[in-house]
C-alpha cells in the first residue's frame, strides 16, 4: 500500500489556549515496499504524523461528528488536504478504520509495556481475534500465532503457554511485535523500536525488521533518533522539524547536508561527522554514511590517490587495496 | 581517598543463579575519578549501582564507600547515601514534586537541613545543571533531557561526593543525551565529582578515565577506554561493539591502510587526512 | 492533549497566587459557609461580587475557570431539574392556558426562582474551588492542608507521611494520564474497541488497558521508592521543610474580605425583604 499525504495539518486542542499545531502542511509519499525512515527530534510532529497512518489520530473531517463548514467569503482557501493509505481515504469519515488498522500495524515505543494476557499465546492472538469479522477456527489462530512467534525468532512450543511477564526484556519485546504482525499487516510502522536495548539487542532487532520487510510486511516505516541506525537501514528518510517535512531524501543525500541537519538539532552519524571534517580540509568522500560504506569509500579514495602517484616508493606498505 | 571499593563481592537476587547475580567483584574507584561500567542489559551493572549506596546489600564480601562500610548499621547507610547520589534511568520515576524547586529540595529536607541552607543548595544544584531558569517550572512539561538534569540537580542538592548514573541516558533522545553528558563531564572536571557512569552507549565511555566491562555478573575487562576499545574482538564476545568511528578505522586497517584505531570522529578525520597526504607525497 | 483543567495549576503571578495556601483553604471553607448562609439572592450577589474579585485578581483567563464548570455541568442541570419539578410552590406556571402540572410534578414560579438560586449556588462553589486549584500548586495545597491538619499529630495521625503521599499522587497524575493514552493507543492499534458493545463487552475491553497500567504503576512505584531512598528519605522526624508558609498582608486582606462577606450575608438575611 502506498502512503500519500498532501497538505496535511493537525492541531491539538483546537480553539483553546493549549492549542498546539503539530503538523503544518505535511506532504509526503511513501511507496510500497520501502524501508522508510522518519527522523526529527521530540516535538517535531513525527509521532503525530505516524499516528495518522492507522487512524489513531483522526483529522477533523474523519471524525463522526464532523460537519463541513461553509468557507468564509474572502478568506484564503487553503490547499486541499489528502491522506491515502492504499485505497483508504483517511480524511473520509465513512472509511472503515478498523479494516485499515488490520492492514497497518503499529509498534509503539517500549511495546512490551502493553502486554496484558495470561499467556504469550493469548497476547499474540489478541489482535487477530479483534480484527476477525467472525469467530476464527482454533487451528487458524494457532497457525497464525505460531507463524508470528517463529518469525520474530521465538520457539513457539516453548513459549506459548508461558506468562509474558516472566520473559526477559528482549523476549517481551519480540512477543509484543509478534502481537502486531500476527494480522499480517501490509505496512508496519515502528516508533523507536530499539529504544533502551543494548548494542546486541539493537542489532538483533534491526535484522528482525529486515526479515519482516523481506517476507512479511511490504512496507516498513521506521521512526528513530539514532542517525546511525537510519543510515544503515533506510532506503529513504523524511526529516521532520517544527511540524513539517523539511526533506525527503536518501540517507546518502541527507547526510551530505551536514549543516542543515545540525541546525535541526539532529545528531549526525559518526561517518558523516568524519566526512564533514574531511570536507572542510578539501577531501570529499561520498558514502551512505554507514561505517562499512564509509570505510569502503575512504579506502577507495585513498587507493585512488595511490594510483595517481604510482612513482611513490610507498607501495606495499598498505598492501594492494 | 578511595571513593568506592568492592572486595570479593557476591550478590544474587532471591538466590537465583544467572543473569542478575554478581560474582566475586573487586574494584576500586578513586576520589575525583570518572569511571565507566559497560555491559549488556542483564550483565549486573545496575546491581552494582544499588550495592554502592545500600539499596542492596552483598551476600558476601565487603563494600566500603568513602570510608564507611556499606553493610553496616542504618546510620552508616544513611551516611553513605549522603555521599553517593544515584540518578536512575527513567526521569519520570525520580521526581516527587510537581515543581522543580520543591523536588530539588526533597533530598536536603531528608537530611534535615535548615531552610536557608536548602535554598542555597537549590540555587547551587540548579546552576550546576544549567536549569536555574526553571526553578518554578513543572517537571512534567519539560523535555526528557531537562527532566533528567532536574533529577541530577535533586541528587546534587545533597552534595554527594560520588555521582552514580545508572543508564541515565538510555531513555533520552540524542539531544537530551548530550545535555546530560555535558553536565556530567563538567561536574567531574570542574567540581572534582567522582563519577561512576553505567551505560551501554560506547561513545559515552570515551569520556571516562577508566572503564570496566561486565558480563554475566563478572568484570571481564578493565583499563582505560582506549585500552578496552583496542581489544575489539574480545569486546565483541561480550556483545559490545566499538563506537562507529572505531569500527571505520578498524575496517580501514583490515583493508591495509595505516590508520591508528580512532574512537572519535575528529581523530579519525585527522588520521584519514594524514593518510591521504602521506599517499600524496 | 487531554482536558484535565480541574485541579491543574495555572502558572502566572498574581495576588491570589501569592496568598498563603492555608488562608486560601480557610477562605474556601468560609466562602462555602457564606454561600450556604445566603438565604436569598442578595447574599448570593455579594458572594458573586467576591467571586468576580477573586477571578479578576487571580489573572487566570475566565475561560479556563469556566472550563472546570463543564465537568460538573451534568450535576448542575440534574439538581436544577429536580428542584424545578419538586419544589413546593404555590403559583403554577401557565403557558398558553395550560398549567404545567402533571401527576406529582408541579412547575411553579417559586420553583423556577429556587432552581436559579440553586444553580447559582453550585456554580459559585465550583468556580471558587477552581480558582483555588488554578492558583495553588498541588504541592502548596498539600502543604497548606498538612499545616492546617498538624494538630492531628497529637492523636497520632501521620500527617507528614500523608501529605507526602498526596503530593506524589498529584505529581503522578499527568504521567499516568499520558500512560493511559499510550496504552489505549497501542491496544486500539491491535483492534481493541473501547466505544462499542454492551456493558460486559466494554468492561472486558478495559482489561488490556488496566493490566499494563497497573504493572507500570507498580514498576514506577518501585523505582520511585528506590530513588527516594537513594535521596536519603527515611521518613524520620528529623526531616525539615523548605517551604515555609508565612501569612502576609495579602492574607490579612483576604481574611478581612471573608469576614466582611459573611457579616454582609448575615445582615442581608435579616434586613432585606425576601425575593424567594
Amino acid at each position: 500500500m502506498r502512503i500519500r499525504a498532501e497538505h496535511l495539518n493537525y492541531t491539538y486542542n483546537p480553539g483553546t489556549e493549549f492549542a498546539v499545531q503539530a503538523l503544518k502542511d505535511v506532504s509526503l509519499t511513501i511507496e510500497e515496499g520501502e524501508f522508510f525512515g522518519v527522523v526529527g527530534h521530540t516535538g517535531s510532529g513525527k509521532s503525530t504524523f505516524i499516528q495518522h497512518l492507522n487512524g489513531l489520530i483522526l483529522q477533523p473531517s474523519a471524525q463522526k461528528k464532523y460537519k463541513p463548514k461553509k468557507p468564509k467569503k474572502g478568506a484564503p482557501v487553503p490547499p486541499p488536504s489528502l491522506l491515502h493509505v492504499g485505497d483508504f481515504d483517511l480524511l473520509d469519515k465513512k472509511t472503515d478504520f478498523r479494516a485499515l488498522r488490520a492492514k497497518v500495524g503499529m509498534v509503539f515505543q517500549y511495546p512490551e509495556h502493553q502486554l496484558f494476557a495470561e499467556t504469550v499465546f493469548d497476547d499474540v492472538a489478541f489482535g487477530l481475534k479483534n480484527f476477525a469479522k467472525e469467530p476464527l477456527k482454533g487451528e487458524t489462530v494457532e497457525r497464525a500465532v505460531k507463524d508470528a512467534l517463529e518469525t520474530v525468532g521465538l520457539d513457539y512450543a516453548a513459549i506459548k503457554d508461558r506468562s509474558p511477564f516472566d520473559l526477559s526484556g528482549g523476549q517481551k519485546r519480540r512477543v509484543a511485535i509478534a502481537g502486531v504482525i500476527v494480522t499480517r499487516p501490509e505496512v508496519l510502522v515502528l516508533d523507536e523500536p530499539a529504544a533502551g536495548l543494548d548494542p546486541l539487542g539493537k542489532r538483533e532487532l534491526m535484522s528482525l525488521l529486515h526479515r519482516l520487510h523481506a517476507d512479511w510486511c511490504k512496507t516498513v516505516v521506521f521512526v528513530s533518533h539514532d542517525m546511525d541506525e537510519v543510515a544503515q537501514n533506510c532506503s529513504r528518510v523524511a526529516v521532520f522539524a517544527d511540524g513539517g517535512v523539511k526533506y525527503t531524501l536518501t540517507p546518502r543525500e541527507l547526510f551530505s547536508r551536514f549543516g542543515d541537519l545540525e541546525e535541526l538539532g539532529l545528531e549526525l552519524p559518526a561517518a558523516a561527522k568524519v566526512a564533514r571534517l574531511l570536507h572542510e580540509k578539501g577531501i570529499d568522500i561520498e558514502s551512505d554514511c554507514t561505517p562499512d560504506g564509509f570505510a569502503d569509500a575512504a579506502a577507495a579514495y585513498l587507493s585512488s590517490l595511490r594510483k595517481e602517484t604510482p612513482a611513490q616508493p610507498r607501495d606495499g606498505e598498505g598492501g594492494q587495496a | 581517598m578511595r571513593a568506592i571499593s568492592f572486595e570479593h563481592v557476591c550478590f544474587s537476587y532471591g538466590g537465583e543463579e544467572g543473569a542478575f547475580s554478581l560474582n566475586d567483584i573487586c574494584l576500586t574507584v578513586e576520589e575525583g575519578e570518572f569511571v565507566a561500567v559497560l555491559g549488556q542489559n542483564g550483565s549486573g551493572k545496575s546491581t552494582l549501582a544499588r550495592l554502592c549506596n545500600g539499596l542492596l546489600s552483598p551476600h558476601s564480601g565487603r563494600i566500603v564507600v568513602m570510608g564507611t562500610d556499606a553493610s553496616g548499621s542504618a546510620a552508616d547507610i544513611f551516611e553513605i547515601r549522603k555521599n553517593v547520589g544515584v540518578v536512575f534511568q527513567n526521569p519520570d520515576n525520580q521526581t516527587v514534586a510537581s515543581i522543580v524547586e520543591d523536588d530539588v529540595a526533597f533530598g536536603p529536607e531528608n537530611i534535615g537541613l535548615p531552610r536557608e541552607e536548602i535554598g542555597r543548595r537549590i540555587d547551587f544544584a540548579l546552576r550546576a545543571v544549567g536549569m536555574e531558569d526553571y526553578r518554578r517550572a513543572t517537571p512534567a512539561r519539560l523535555s526528557g533531557g531537562q527532566k533528567q538534569r532536574i533529577a541530577i540537580a535533586g541528587v546534587l542538592a545533597v552534595m554527594p561526593k560520588i555521582l552514580i548514573l545508572d543508564e541515565s541516558t538510555a531513555m533520552l533522545d540524542p539531544r537530551g543525551r548530550r545535555e546530560v553528558m555535558d553536565v556530567i563531564r563538567r561536574l567531574n572536571r570542574e567540581n572534582g565529582m567522582t563519577v561512576l557512569l553505567i551505560t551501554h552507549f560506547m561513545e559515552e565511555a570515551l569520556l571516562a578515565d577508566r572503564a570496566f566491562v561486565m558480563h554475566r555478573g563478572e568484570i571481564v575487562m578493565r583499563g582505560t577506554p582506549r585500552e578496552i576499545f583496542s581489544r575489539a574482538d574480545e569486546l565483541e564476545t561480550y556483545s559490545l561493539s566499538l563506537p562507529a568511528a572505531g569500527q571505520i578505522s578498524r575496517k580501514l586497517q583490515q583493508k591495509g591502510f595505516p590508520v591508528a584505531t580512532c574512537l572519535q570522529p575528529e581523530e579519525l578525520a585527522k588520521e584519514i587526512e594524514r593518510c591521504a597526504s602521506g599517499q600524496n607525497i | 492533549m487531554k482536558d484535565v483543567t480541574f485541579g491543574q495549576y495555572y502558572p502566572v503571578d498574581s495576588f491570589v497566587h501569592k496568598c498563603d495556601p492555608r488562608m486560601k483553604i480557610l477562605f474556601l471553607i468560609g466562602y462555602l459557609v457564606a454561600v450556604f448562609l445566603s438565604a436569598d439572592f442578595y447574599g448570593l450577589a455579594a458572594c458573586a461580587a467576591v467571586l468576580v474579585l477573586c477571578v479578576a485578581f487571580s489573572r487566570v483567563p475566565v475561560k479556563s475557570v469556566l472550563r472546570s464548570v463543564k465537568g460538573v455541568l451534568f450535576l448542575i442541570v440534574f439538581t436544577a431539574i429536580l428542584n424545578l419539578l419538586f419544589y413546593r410552590g404555590e403559583t403554577t406556571v401557565v403557558i398558553a392556558d395550560v398549567p404545567l402540572r402533571w401527576w406529582i410534578f408541579n412547575i411553579t414560579v417559586e420553583g423556577i426562582r429556587f432552581m436559579i438560586f440553586v444553580m447559582c449556588r453550585i456554580f459559585m462553589l465550583v468556580m471558587i474551588s477552581a480558582v483555588l486549584t488554578l492558583t495553588t500548586t498541588p504541592v502548596s495545597l498539600t502543604d497548606g492542608l498538612e499545616s492546617l491538619l498538624t494538630p492531628l499529630k497529637w492523636i497520632r495521625v501521620p500527617v507528614h507521611a500523608l501529605a507526602l503521599i498526596m503530593s506524589i499522587a498529584l505529581r503522578m497524575i499527568p504521567t499516568l494520564m499520558d500512560e493511559i493514552e499510550r496504552i489505549m493507543n497501542a491496544q486500539r492499534a491491535r483492534g481493541a474497541d473501547f466505544s462499542h458493545g454492551g456493558p460486559v463487552k466494554r468492561v472486558k475491553a478495559i482489561i488490556p488497558v488496566l493490566v499494563p497500567l497497573l504493572l507500570s504503576a507498580l514498576r514506577r512505584a518501585e523505582e520511585l521508592g528506590d530513588a527516594m531512598e537513594a535521596r536519603c528519605y527515611t521518613g524520620s522526624r528529623t526531616r525539615t521543610r523548605y517551604k515555609k508558609l508565612t501569612f502576609t498582608w495579602r492574607d490579612l486582606l483576604l481574611a478581612l474580605l471573608l469576614a466582611a462577606l459573611i457579616a454582609g450575608v448575615v445582615l442581608m438575611n435579616v434586613y432585606l425583604p425576601p425575593i424567594l
